[in-house]
């Protein structure tokens, strides 16, 4: 049924007309043009399409758009403010925390979940929360290691 | 303008280029164009030539200065997340002495790059790096000389850094790279080896530098092929048969045509619904109801094993040294064992996927693919169309590793946008992924080995099924010894029953597994500890390097196995590249969970491009080696296949990460070899070999999932 649905995107009230049966996911990335939040499995098993909803890592390709109906969406292509790259994101590109990068975005989103509720974890904190997050190129040494070194300096 | 040539060549190559190629350079304006041929070695250039029929004698690859004083290297490669996009872009910038910032790199277009075979095989840096800098050289002398003229000094006088040509007696008279080309337009054949920087001089190239890509990839706007969309475009689902070998009897898709906006494409076998928004296409999908005819192979995980060895073709010996029946009777003790590995998925995070639009005779598909070339002579036979009239653009690959060298999506994508004249967007599900996928074959090694009394090899016959022959020789000194290698990883019909292909280093995961749990065996029976007993038989010089590195930096001490304590390590040479991985394991013995707590690889590859880039792709072996060692085996049933998402099928995750330490050992002697592969061959061994000094029990069969060991435990425990 298509229905009207506000929700902030990325820092700015969005309305929308859409079936609101259809996936938060492909309304991202068929009808918004947000082609970050990747497709990797459906079935919410992976985390290549997690975004954040009310700071929270949720998987949008299990998520019915009519959820984040008055909801804080915020999307990897919202992370950077101003210009300046989000504290994770930098450290991302320094560690060299990325082969193929298409798991890269979800990635990045699931760390900064963690670092609202963690702002120091510790390393067992970090796999916890990354755990269904799946790479296949086998970055995950240097994931961690981005995310330590971004928590750092988020907390200085 | 200016045209000077060295070599005159063709003006029209069919096959090597998309399009005319008078027309193409045409569109590639004024500047400095050096045309080049990658350096394949003879056996090389032949076994790519049988496989494509395609290897053009002409230049194939090319780099451009360009007037604004940019560098664009023009490659059929691409890039999927193992960096040559950094990698070449270094070895260019090194060699021509401008910035890394200042060189594009334009991937695996097959209007725009000469005909390429593939990015496969680790080839990129090996064959296409060193002809790259020297073409960057031969630009560089090219510049020199229009500098020279241009600043009225003789040659010797001017010496070249960050893009200007300056005098180095004045170094405030110069003249930029851009500013010589202006106006110009000079195309240079590269056929002389002109004198390459020495390494000595290098600024760029052996530096860690941080990805050329990242900054995209972190803030989501790299474009995969999936990220493309295009004015009308429709994506797509196509009706799938529930088992390989299944065949269509009658699909209804009635209730599917009553999706509003669906649409129902048929032709022959290919029945697909499309739509302007993924979910709704996906909605009308469900509704269509199909019914397919079941095979009966009666094949599964668990017999493939029997199936492969009765199925299997003569054998082919492969190497031979000594007399196997003096080697049998020099023998004290003989030791035989069978090894076997299951069906491995590639399982790339991108699935493939494809966007195919075509108007006016033309079609034009973005892919991911390792094989652009191949997709478009795919395409163009698929449509019945010139091969000119089509043209393959590659995005950035979400992760590749063998299994997107198969372009069937292309190839689907392309038919839906003919035949419903519209841009069609084909992402693969992970289910298809899955189904689709050639996987890392099932395979079977026999060996049968002894010792003679003083503790040493003297025998050692070697069976390889379907694992590949090419690099299963033994480089253990062994004086009478044998490998007989049976069918091919390739696969071929009545032998698999699904598709099989490369998968990261093809012939080498289960040889390696094998030969390295067998050595290991041979040390335990004689008690010896495992890296003396590996010493004892070596003669090569660079593998007993890097298993001195590994050792040295692993801290390993001789004790011997199984010692309770976890360790293992396993060696290998692949393509020019040796290998030594040591690594520490823990045992639940009550759950049968292994986790990996340490793994040192050293590795030899010649000499090094981009450390950072090597030490990323031996963490990248460790973990993606990890899942093939431990959990990783495609289950089916009569051709159907029963992990079709990664709720059953376990790829490793961060839990599993051991602490990796890399070690790369200065050659810079020999030119670079290769780095995307050789660390991922001797994880089965590394693993098992450990488990084995951990408990005592050996496992002959990958993978070592937790239920095997739990039961192999307490079956041990019984006796």
């Amino acid at each position: 049924m298509i229905t009207r649905i506000e929700f902030k995107l990325n820092h700015e009230w969005i309305r929308l007309s859409v079936d609101s049966e259809r996936t938060l996911l492909w309304v991202l990335r068929s009808d918004l043009g947000l082609t970050g939040t990747k497709y990797g499995c459906g079935i919410g098993a992976c985390g290549a399409c997690t975004v954040l909803l009310g700071g929270e890592a949720v998987r949008s390709c299990t998520i019915p758009v009519i959820n984040v109906k008055g909801k804080d969406v915020v999307t990897v292509e919202g992370l950077a403010m101003n210009g300046h790259l989000h504290p994770l994101q930098k450290a991302f590109v320094e560690h060299n925390a990325l082969q193929c990068g298409f798991c890269t975005p979800g990635m990045i989103l699931t760390a900064y979940s963690l670092l609202l509720t963690k702002p120091a974890p510790k390393e067992e904190d970090i796999i916890e929360s990354m755990e269904d997050n799946l790479c296949r190129c086998g970055s995950h040494q240097r994931i961690i290691q981005a995310i330590q070194s971004a928590a750092k300096k988020m907390r200085r | 303008m200016e045209t000077r040539k060295t070599i005159e060549a063709d003006s029209a190559v069919p096959g090597a280029f998309g399009m005319d190629r008078r027309q193409f350079l045409k569109i590639m304006g004024g500047g400095i164009l050096v045309f080049f041929i990658p350096a394949f070695p003879g056996q090389v250039q032949e076994a790519l030539t049988a496989e494509t029929g395609r290897l053009p004698k002409d230049f194939n690859a090319f780099l451009r200065i360009a007037e604004d004083g940019r560098v664009t290297c023009f490659t059929g490669k691409i890039e999927m997340g193992q960096g040559i996009i950094t990698s070449l872009a270094q070895m260019l910038a090194e060699e021509l002495d401008v910035p890394l910032s200042s060189v594009d790199m334009v991937m695996g277009d097959t209007e725009l790059c000469p005909w390429d075979a593939g990015t496969f095989g680790s080839m990129s840096t090996k064959y296409f790096g060193p002809p790259l800098r020297e073409a960057a050289a031969e630009a560089k002398a090219v510049l020199t000389e229009l500098a020279s003229e241009r600043l009225q000094l003789p040659l010797e006088r001017l010496g070249t850094k960050s893009g200007v040509v300056f005098d180095k007696q004045a170094p405030h008279q110069k003249v930029s790279y851009g500013d010589l080309t202006k106006g110009k337009r000079i195309e240079r054949y590269l056929d002389k080896k002109p004198a390459l920087k020495p390494k000595e001089d290098f600024t760029v190239s052996g530096k860690a530098v941080v990805r050329t890509d990242a900054l995209e990839k972190v803030t989501g706007k790299t474009k995969f092929s999936g990220d493309v969309s295009l004015p009308g475009m429709l994506y797509a689902r196509i009706v799938r048969p529930p088992a390989h070998g299944a065949e269509l009897r009658e699909a209804d898709t009635s209730r599917a045509e009553r999706v509003s906006g669906a649409r129902i494409v048929r032709d022959g076998d290919l029945i697909a619904v499309v739509h302007s928004s993924p979910d709704e296409a996906e909605k009308a999908f469900a509704l269509i109801k199909a019914k397919f005819s079941r095979p009966r192979t009666n094949l599964n995980d668990s017999n493939i094993f029997e199936h492969l060895l009765a199925v299997a073709p003569s054998g082919n010996v492969v190497a031979e040294t000594g007399d196997l029946a003096q080697g049998r009777g020099l023998s004290s003790q003989l030791i035989e064992a069978a090894y076997r590995q299951g069906y491995v998925a590639h399982a790339p995070i991108e699935t493939h996927t494809a966007v195919a639009s075509v108007a006016k005779g033309k079609v034009t598909v973005w892919a991911s693919t390792q094989r652009p070339f191949g997709a478009q002579e795919e395409v163009a036979a698929a449509l019945g169309q010139p091969l000119q009239s089509v043209r393959i653009i590659t995005p950035q690959v979400g992760g590749g590793f063998g299994g997107k060298t198969h372009n069937k999506q292309v190839v689907e994508a392309a038919r839906l946008a003919k035949l419903t004249g519209r841009p069609v967007q084909l992402a693969w599900t992970r289910a298809e992924e899955f189904f689709y996928d050639n996987f890392l074959p099932a395979a079977v090694v026999k060996v049968a080995s002894g010792l003679n009394q003083s503790k040493r090899m003297v025998f050692w016959d070697y069976h390889v099924y379907f694992a590949g022959g090419a690099r299963a020789p033994s480089f253990y000194d062994v004086p009478h010894q044998r490998t007989t290698a049976y069918g091919s990883w390739r696969g071929a019909p009545g032998f698999h029953p699904f598709g099989v292909g490369p998968w990261r280093a093809p012939d080498s995961n289960t040889n390696t597994f094998a030969r390295e749990s067998h050595i290991d065996t041979l040390a335990a029976a004689v008690g010896i500890d495992p890296l003396s007993f590996r010493m004892a038989h070596l003669q090569d010089k660079r593998m007993i390097r890097v298993l001195e590195a590994a050792a040295k930096g692993f801290g390993w001490s001789s004790t011997t196995t199984p010692s309770g304590k976890g360790l293992g390590l396993a060696c290998g040479i692949f393509k020019g590249t040796y290998v030594a991985v040591m690594g520490e394991v823990e045992v639940d013995i009550a759950s049968g969970h292994c986790q990996m707590k340490r793994v040192v690889c050293a590795q030899d590859m010649g000499q090094i491009v981009n450390p950072e880039g090597a030490r990323m792709q031996i963490e990248g072996c460790v973990m993606m080696g990890l899942g093939y060692a431990l959990a990783e085996r495609v289950r089916f049933r009569d051709g159907e296949i029963l992990d079709l998402n990664f709720d059953t099928y376990q790829i490793p995750r961060f839990s599993w990460l051991p602490k990796i330490e890399t070690i790369l050992i200065e050659n810079p002697e020999m030119p670079p070899q290769e780095g995307g592969e050789p660390a991922v061959t001797c994880m089965g061994a590394l693993v098992a070999n450990a488990i084995f000094d951990a408990t005592g029990v050996r496992f002959y069969e990958l993978p070592i999932s937790p239920e095997r060991i739990h039961e192999e435990l307490k079956v041990h425990a019984r006796v």
